[in-house]
């Protein structure tokens, strides 16, 4: 299961940096957004994908998931959220006053100084 | 210890000097700092008995033992000669400052803790018997003479003359630094006595051609030397103390110092005893030969310094042919280094007078220019005298001490062409040649000098009522004008003090103690060949100096452009222009070819790392069996991928983002993570409530034609990148070299920490405050987004704009 994982992951992160690499500001966002996805797929699988129970200490378990990650992971879910609702206001705002949400228009530079 | 502590001294008064300068206005600072020298040089004075009979001092501190770099103070014959030189003049020349600096109109604090600092760093340069140690002294020298020379920094010529000066010294100081480093890695220290030791060995070296010209590459710079000098003209820009003080007498010499110290190690070489010997008689060529053509008194001087540096390098260039001849000690060639010490203590007398007179004309009569000048003596007698003294000297006449070193010199040059290896037989003959022209020269620009500024006829009227300088500025150049005289009487006192230890230093395996160099100067040593050169010298110099307008216009026949200076700026300007370029190359203020730059560069680092290093395996032990509903849900996932890659419109985007997002939920609950399952189920509501908020107010999706290139590289860049994350998780998941931490916990979970369920009390218990600096995060998020909102920067301009 994990070396599938390893290349859905990476089909995952070619996806990201690809919208990444746009000029639209919400497909931008969207591939942090998968970029994410795939970062914390990527710490659960590393991890290895074995366990047969929730670390959940319980009466006669013994096989549990790795919890480590799952902490990791936890943590990485809530501020990835921090981002990207960061990210759309940032983007909103930026439309609304400068009327573009094309990447390209929007480089700032020495010209502008001088 | 306390010896380390003598070099500190200036730099630890140069913090007290602010508080002076502020508080006690009535007195000129410099007072204070005169005490700074004049204490060093009581100091250093009571060493001399005890070097003179060969004993030398150490003391060492470290300063990063780990790398084993350490300050260590080394006192010998060489460096006590050089201190001395360091705080007596620097003495006098503070004394001299004390009236030719205003203490109203001028920023005095400033130029005291310059000049403080610059003899901190001297001293270091000199006494440092650490190669890294000598180096950081070195470049403090460059650094506080561009203060120095920027000292004026108002006025376009100062800022360029410090730049052009740092510029060359600096760079010239960063090949000394590779040659030391060579050296350290030949000689595996970086102690310069412990290198002296092992120089027989050294010269076998691969690596010593190459530390060899690049420890000279930093001599010459620092020393003026040809090509390099050309920073040493545009230093006048200085105020005249720190030109009599910097550059003549000292700093410049730090090249001449570095040759002299490291001769023992290098002198074996036919390469160093060419390169030393030869662009020194070229630099004293050169130097005399356009010292003529300067107007301005202080550019005299400075070529006129140019000259006699190479003077008294090319006099170490000989002096190394001593390790090249049996019986050396019989031989003519120890004269060399004699003479070269020698002259290097009476040019510091008599340049450092003659740069203060310059100063004391500019100061009384406002100008430097000599073509204004004219008919001084009768106004400023005194001035007159010193100057004739320090001129004289310059020209090699007797009686001063000038004469002494200039016919040792002559002696050096003439017994290099009976010298018989590496060519000298046949190219030998040149060195005396060119020595007797510069020499003619020298005279010339000696007597243009003084001259054409106190005695010929004035033409153009003088601005201001000229009269004598006040006795103060006069008491420096008048007490260097004694010791020019004085030394050309007791020329055997001085050399058994100074020259004679120091000499030790450069010619170590010839003598073991100062009393074996058995050398006496005398004035008079019977009709032989330097008498009559010095003769012709003087006859043709008088001839030459009464015809100077006449043959003076031909300098004007050197085409501008061909000059070094113009190479210089040349180089300067296409390096700026040049450096502009390659940066506008790359930095095209476009955020997504940063982006690029940096998924490739993580990319092509990880892959090429995890291929070099033979990290990449693939391993299917110890994996998960796949199951049926594992793989539908990866079909959904790749799915809501693809989706959002080509989807045309937003909505249809943000919806594969959103499947994206549960299928990852769903994971979560198949792979036993319960916990995450929940956050990212909420989570996941919530970010596509937010995008659809954000879809009813940003525009659509629009089809841009991009470039075709761009376009290759995004594909290319965004493979990569998935390549790699690939191989890592495969890399990542064969190989388990530690057993997971997590068993800690499982352990503990329930004894330490008294809960059970594992991934939340790692949360909110061994990790509590990474989840309270997580939730600091989302409040600074949460901050930004409210001020975002708030932020209006539009209406603002249009207030602006309606003023």
């Amino acid at each position: 299961m994990e070396i599938i994982m390893a290349f859905v992951i990476g089909f995952l992160f070619m996806a990201a940096v690809y919208l990444m690499l746009s000029r639209s500001l919400l497909r931008i966002i969207i591939g942090t957004g998968l970029l994410s996805h795939g970062a914390h797929l990527l710490i659960l699988t590393m991890g290895g994908l074995g366990g047969s129970a929730p670390p959940v200490l319980a009466d006669g378990v013994e096989d549990f998931a790795d919890p480590l990650p799952q902490a990791l992971i936890l943590t990485a879910i809530v501020i990835s959220f921090g981002v990207t609702a960061f990210f759309l206001v940032l983007a909103y705002r930026s439309y609304q006053e400068l009327n573009t949400d094309d990447i390209s228009e929007m480089k700032g530079g020495d010209e502008e100084d001088e | 210890m306390a010896q380390l502590l003598y070099i500190f001294i200036p730099m630890l008064a140069a913090v007290l000097l602010p508080f002076l300068y502020k508080y006690i206005k009535s007195i000129h600072t410099g007072w204070f700092v005169l005490a700074v020298p004049a204490t060093l040089v009581a100091i250093y004075i009571t060493y001399i008995g005890a070097v003179a009979r060969g004993e030398v001092f150490t003391a060492t501190m470290n300063w990063i033992p780990s790398l084993a770099i350490n300050f260590t103070s080394y006192l010998d014959g060489l460096s006590l000669l050089f201190s001395l030189l360091i705080t007596g003049i620097g003495s006098l020349v503070v004394l001299y400052s004390i009236f030719y600096l205003d203490k109203e109109k001028e920023q005095l604090h400033n130029f005291y803790i310059y000049l403080l600092l610059f003899m901190s760093a001297m001293l270091g340069v000199v006494q440092s018997d650490h190669l890294i140690s000598l180096y950081f002294f070195w470049e403090l020298t460059s650094i506080s003479s561009f203060l120095l020379i920027g000292y004026w920094f108002t006025r376009d010529g100062s800022r360029f003359g410090a730049l052009k000066s740092m510029m060359i010294t600096v760079g010239g100081g960063l090949f000394m630094l590779g040659g030391f480093i060579l050296l350290s890695i030949m000689g595996d220290t970086y102690s310069i006595r412990e290198l002296i030791a092992q120089a027989p060995e050294l010269v076998n070296h691969e690596y010593f051609t190459w530390a060899l010209v690049l420890v000279l590459l930093g001599a010459f710079t620092k020393s003026a030397q040809f090509p390099f000098y050309i920073w040493l003209p545009d230093a006048m820009e200085a105020p005249t103390p720190v030109s009599a003080y910097l550059h003549s007498a000292t700093m410049v010499k730090a090249g001449i110092y570095l040759v002299a110290r490291l001769t023992p190690i290098f002198a074996m070489s036919e390469i160093w005893v060419w390169l030393v010997s030869g662009i020194g008689l070229l630099t004293l060529f050169w130097g005399s030969f356009f010292a003529v053509k300067q107007t301005d008194l202080k550019g005299i001087l400075a070529f006129s310094t140019v000259s006699q540096l190479g003077l008294i390098m090319s006099l170490l260039g000989a002096s190394a042919v001593a390790f090249h001849v049996t019986n050396a000690e019989d031989t003519i060639f120890k004269f060399a280094a004699y003479a070269a010490i020698f002259h290097l203590i009476n040019h510091a007398t008599f340049k450092g007078s003659l740069f203060m007179i310059a100063g004391i004309v500019d100061h009384e009569t406002g100008t430097r220019d000599i073509r204004k000048l004219g008919g001084l003596m009768s106004v400023m007698p005194l001035s007159f005298t010193v100057a004739a003294i320090g001129s004289f000297s310059m020209a090699g006449l007797p009686p001063f001490n000038g004469f002494l070193s200039k016919e040792m010199f002559l002696t050096a040059m003439l017994a290099l062409k009976d010298f018989e290896l590496f060519n000298f037989d046949t190219w030998g003959i040149l060195f005396p040649v060119v020595a007797w022209i510069a020499s003619v020269f020298t005279f010339v620009y000696s007597f243009y000098f003084v001259f054409y500024t106190f005695v010929k006829k004035r033409e153009a009227q003088l601005p201001t009522n000229v009269h004598e300088a006040p006795i103060g500025m006069l008491i420096s150049p008048i007490i260097l004008a004694t010791f020019v005289v004085t030394i050309f009487f007791i020329p055997n006192v001085i050399g058994d003090l100074f020259v004679k230890p120091a000499v030790i230093a450069i010619q170590p395996f010839l003598y073991s103690s100062p009393g074996e160099v058995k050398i006496a100067v005398t004035a008079w040593h019977g009709f032989n060949t330097e008498l009559f050169m010095t003769i012709g010298v003087v006859m043709f110099g008088l001839l030459l100096f009464m015809t100077v307008k006449r043959w003076q216009k031909l300098y004007a026949l050197q085409p501008e452009f061909l000059s070094l200076n113009r190479a210089y700026d040349g180089m300067m300007l296409g390096l700026d222009v040049g450096a502009n370029r390659f940066s506008k190359l790359y930095m095209t203020n476009s955020m997504r070819s940063y982006l690029i730059y940096m998924f490739s560069a993580i990319s092509v680092i990880v892959i090429g790392t995890l291929l070099f290093k033979g990290a990449f395996t693939m391993s299917f032990e110890g994996t998960a069996p796949i199951r049926a509903y594992e793989l539908i849900l990866l079909v959904v996932l790749v799915t809501g991928v693809i989706t959002t890659l080509i989807a045309k419109s937003r909505l249809t985007a943000i919806i594969g983002l959103g499947s994206v997002g549960y299928t990852v939920a769903l994971f979560f609950v198949i792979f036993n993570a319960p916990d995450l399952a929940l956050t990212q189920l909420v989570i996941e509501t919530i970010s596509v409530a937010l995008f659809l908020l954000a879809f009813y107010h940003l525009p659509p999706l629009t089809k841009v034609n991009e470039r075709m290139r761009f376009q290759v590289n995004r594909a290319v860049v965004s493979i990569a990148v998935g390549a790699m994350v690939t191989i890592l998780a495969l890399s990542a998941q064969s190989q388990k070299v530690f057993p997971s931490i997590s068993k800690y916990y499982e352990e503990t979970v329930a004894t330490l920490a008294g809960g059970g369920n594992i991934v939340n009390v790692i949360l909110v218990d061994y990790r509590g405050f990474d989840t309270l600096f997580e939730i600091a995060v989302l409040g600074i998020a949460g901050m930004g987004i409210f001020a975002m909102i708030k932020l209006r920067l539009t209406k603002k301009e249009n207030i602006n704009e309606n003023k």
